[in-house]
């Protein structure tokens, strides 16, 4: 039977609005609204610059629904691709003949919805974009606040669904890197391998610094002592956790490197340098 | 050597005040608390400012320079370029009471609302309790706190929305919170408070508390991250409510 020292209180999120409120005491009259004179805008304007500059390619290469293989590469925004208008074949192609729509546009949701409810990029747009704030000390810029309380940022408690569908896309383009080494049904190494071995690389690094990972795979437990695989796995975790916001950028410049690279060569623009076993 | 210190000191309180200017001659290696303690002894002996060990420890002296929450003790007149003008700020989420003193009571209030450690009965036949450091290691980061309260100065949610300090327990009561969820010994479940009165969805994961903590403590990372998704674990999850229901446990009993 759990020992309460003082009794829990009655958990009902309404209740603190029925109760009144005090009349708060004044704060120090300072006037301005930040006393701060560095460049604390200078975050916030390089996050918006390239996460806006991601949105504005990402849009385009998942409309472009072409070039986006280019054997053996498949573009990491078309994998897997699932419909009769692929052009590769590693996958099966269970939507059918879904064209004129992008094959892109049926899987993007899952690595969107993991980034977007991340608990990093959650960090970076609130303050860049909803500048809530923009910076430590510098006021909100809007009057009412209620954080993730209320629908819809509520949803952002779904992350670790996004984390399920994150470790098996991470499988899957683990697949297209080792799919990356076949040209022309021999072993072979051209720069494009390189790039998606890569590319799962930082994704993997990604998914399994995630917070949701590190809360799942041992963090839940307060007898970290009873399970010691979990433990061990825990503590791995958590030394990854804290490189999380690189491995965030670096995952999503590099997926976007990798796809320019094979719509280079897809299209003719560019040969891919390889060498052929 | 000494050199001639601009300094600009909030003066007043609840009834009114601003930014004075002073001229303070100071010496290399000072820290700003020497300096406020110059001006107190040379030219403003009524100033009021909180302080106490001048080491970085007992957490009294947080005030804002220029704009940031610092505490004063430990943040050195080099940091600022010469001939800088520093400005000084009592904490902007507290009530003032007088010059760089504020009222902190709001912190004290929420610790309150924080039901206490429960140990459970003791496994060994003995009477005493014992317990492994590897299941203590991790909530003997958020024992380092010192209650300096800068987290809760800079945290937005209750510096820009006073109306949140109703529902919301701020960066610091979320470490406590922490420490006491994490603990292998501790038989209290606070997940629904946390939810509910202690408001940690209010919070926005823009990691200001970290930023500013004197101890370095990693308090969204480690404390209000996990946290939050032990909240996921006992409130929002379905498959997480279907394995309690399936294996018959409590989402406090899971943890273990």
């Amino acid at each position: 039977m759990p020992v309460r020292t003082r009794p829990a209180p009655t958990a009902d999120p309404a209740a603190p609005a029925a109760r009144p409120r005090p009349v708060p005491a004044p704060r120090a009259a300072v006037g301005a609204r930040t006393l701060r004179r560095d460049r604390w805008w200078m975050q916030p304007l390089i996050t918006v610059v390239v996460l806006a500059g991601f949105v504005v390619y990402g849009v385009w290469a998942a409309l472009r629904n072409g070039d986006y293989f280019a054997d053996p590469y498949l573009s990491p925004f078309y994998s897997p691709c699932l419909t009769d208008n692929c052009l590769d074949d590693a996958t099966p192609h269970v939507f059918g003949d879904i064209s004129p729509v992008s094959p892109a546009l049926l899987i993007l949701i899952f690595p969107l919805g993991f980034r977007l409810t991340c608990y990093y990029y959650r960090k970076a747009y609130y303050r860049s974009f909803w500048w809530s704030p923009p910076a430590c000390a510098v006021p909100d810029a809007r009057r009412g606040y209620s954080g993730e309380s209320k629908f819809p940022l509520v949803l952002q408690n779904v992350h670790r669904y996004f984390w399920y569908f994150a470790v098996l896309f991470a499988g899957l383009l683990t697949y297209d890197a080792v799919i990356a080494f076949i040209h022309d049904g021999r072993f072979g190494v051209g720069v494009g391998t390189g790039m998606l071995v890569v590319n799962a690389a930082l994704i993997w690094l990604y998914t399994l610094s995630c917070h949701s990972c590190r809360h799942l795979c041992g963090g839940r437990l307060n007898l970290l002592s009873k399970a010691p695989l979990r433990r061990r796995i825990w503590a791995r975790i958590s030394v990854l956790n804290r490189h999380h916001m690189f491995f965030a950028w670096a995952s999503l410049l590099w997926i976007m490197a990798a796809d320019f690279y094979i719509w280079l060569v897809a299209a003719g623009h560019l040969s891919d340098p390889h060498w052929i076993a | 050597m000494g050199y001639e210190l601009a300094m600009r000191v909030w003066r007043g309180d609840a009834e009114g005040g601003g930014l004075e200017d002073f001229t303070v001659e100071v010496e290399e290696g000072m820290v700003v608390l020497d300096a406020v303690h110059r001006l107190q002894a040379t030219q403003a002996n009524d100033l009021a400012v909180r302080w106490n060990c001048k080491a970085g420890k007992c957490g009294s002296c947080s005030a804002e320079v220029n704009g940031k929450p610092r505490l004063m003790c430990m943040t050195r007149l080099n940091l600022f370029g010469p001939g800088e003008t520093i400005t000084i700020t009592p904490l902007r989420t507290f009530p003032v009471v007088r010059d760089l003193v504020t009222d902190v009571t709001y912190n004290y209030e929420k610790a309150e609302e924080v039901p206490t450690f429960a140990p459970g009965r003791p496994a060994g036949d003995d009477g005493h309790h014992r317990m492994f450091q590897e299941d203590v290691d991790r909530i003997q980061e958020f024992r380092k706190c010192i209650e300096c309260f800068m987290c809760q100065n800079v945290c937005h949610v209750i510096r820009d929305h006073e109306d949140n300090k109703q529902v919301f327990a701020g960066p610091r009561l979320m470490i406590r919170y922490a420490e006491l969820e994490m603990h292998p010994l501790d038989t209290n479940d606070r997940l629904e408070l946390l939810r509910a009165e202690a408001g940690i969805s209010y919070c926005n994961i823009t990691k200001c508390c970290t930023e500013v903590c004197p101890e370095h403590i990693k308090i969204t990372d480690n404390g209000i991250i996990p946290l939050k998704e032990r909240v996921v674990d006992a409130s929002y999850d379905p498959l997480a409510a279907l394995g309690r229901r399936l294996f018959r446990r409590s989402a406090d009993d899971s943890a273990t």
